[in-house]
């Protein structure tokens, strides 16, 4: 990176940063407002209702000019973690990474290793690939296996009156507004979306989902 | 792995990723010529439940909580998380240790649910975070979860119908800025 895209993109961190937050936004000193920062996980039944859509969100608090310009990182690895059999260990993952303008994915597949540390498993027979849709371009979605794959800047879906909490939090307000002031409005997140038909992760039951942010080391 | 090895991996795996692209707007899919997915990575983040990390971990192991897998989750912070809880709201006294919130968990069952931050998801019943019938059967965007935590927080063995701190048990936001689509990738499109 270039001295003078590190100056911009610490200034940028700092408005971040100053505005901060929330469902796990800001929630990593570590890697704070940057491209590894996850602010958002869902997971919910598809419109299709024997489908599961996983979302996860990364690089809060983006401002409509912020967005034109916010870029996935090619070095970070999203992985959605998925435990079939209850012990808090992933049985089956879905990676997502970018190259060249398109993201990529590979899964559900089971982890060359469960943990911290992730190899992307590019042999999977469960892989396909989706260009970025661009700021203020109609969604690009592909489907593949009777999976659909979106990645690209969307409306933040958390509300929360962050600033009121933390108010409440430091003893300056003894209870929330009526009506409050949701603090994610009129931001928006980079979004990874995933639909995946239930069959491939399980089945039926229940499972338990996390997802993880990895750097290329 | 030799270089060359290497390069005919990532061409062939570039091949099988065009290949395997069958989509109505093959136009927008050009074939690369040669990706790299080799390498290890490393954690920095991770997230089950939302604002769980946010809320219940203190400054100074916020990265640890995010560098811990989940199996080492509830013995490494279920305490820390009732010594939060305990002291975040008083509807947890820790000389009543029979205190308990709407699901009738006290502060240790509720932190040893929470301190494990996977999030639950049914693939057979309607998913949701809680919607009056179903709890934690996964996590939709409608969802008010800040308000299903702060009644489980703040609200008391009551709280849905009775809470013991009403001004803390709703933030009075309850809906996103922006409508959900009905159909994938069901996000709203960005300011």
């Amino acid at each position: 990176m270039k001295k003078t895209k590190i100056l911009i993109a610490t200034a940028v961190l700092s408005i971040a940063t100053f505005v901060a937050i929330a469902a796990d936004h800001i929630d990593a000193p570590a890697v704070q407002g940057g491209t590894s920062d996850i602010t958002d996980f869902y997971a919910f039944r598809g419109e299709e209702t024997s489908n599961l859509v996983l979302i996860a969100n990364v690089q809060g608090l983006l401002t409509p000019n912020a967005t034109s310009s916010a870029t996935f990182d090619e070095n970070v690895l999203l992985e959605f973690n998925i435990d079939t059999d209850d012990d808090n260990v992933e049985d089956l993952v879905i990676q997502a990474t970018p190259r060249d303008g398109k993201m990529y994915f590979f899964g559900p597949t089971a982890p060359a290793q469960t943990g911290l540390n992730s190899t992307i498993v590019s042999t999977s027979s469960n892989a396909a690939v989706v260009d970025i849709t661009s700021y203020g371009a109609s969604a690009i979605v592909e489907e593949f296996g009777g999976m659909k794959f979106f990645a690209g800047p969307r409306d933040d879906p958390f509300f929360f009156d962050f600033n009121t909490y933390t108010e409440i939090i430091a003893g300056n307000a003894s209870g929330f507004n009526n009506p409050g002031d949701d603090t994610f409005a009129g931001t928006n997140v980079l979004s990874v979306v995933v639909e995946v038909p239930k069959s491939m992760i399980g089945g039926s039951g229940t499972i338990k989902t996390w997802v993880e942010s990895k750097r290329k080391q | 792995m030799k270089f060359n090895t290497i390069k005919l991996l990532s061409l062939a795996i570039a091949v099988s990723l065009v290949a395997v692209n069958c989509s109505d707007d093959d136009d927008n899919t050009t074939a690369p010529t040669e990706i790299n997915f080799s390498g290890t990575y490393m954690q920095e983040d991770q997230m089950g439940r939302p604002a769980i990390n946010t809320v219940f971990v203190n400054d100074g192991m916020k990265d640890t909580f995010n560098t811990t897998v989940p199996s080492e989750m509830g013995a490494a912070f279920q305490a820390a998380f009732q010594a939060k809880l305990e002291a975040l709201s008083p509807a947890y006294d820790p000389a009543s240790p029979e205190d308990a919130n709407a699901l009738g968990f006290t502060a240790e069952q509720f932190t040893g649910v929470l301190a494990t931050d996977v999030l639950t998801v049914s693939l057979d019943a309607p998913t949701t975070f809680f919607d009056g019938t179903n709890i934690l059967t996964g996590r939709n965007l409608t969802d008010d979860v800040i308000d299903v935590e702060l009644i489980l927080i703040f609200g008391g063995e009551d709280g849905l119908t009775n809470p013991e701190y009403p001004g803390l048990t709703s933030d009075n936001v309850a809906a996103n800025d922006k409508t959900f689509l009905t159909s994938f990738p069901y996000l709203a499109s960005p300011w």
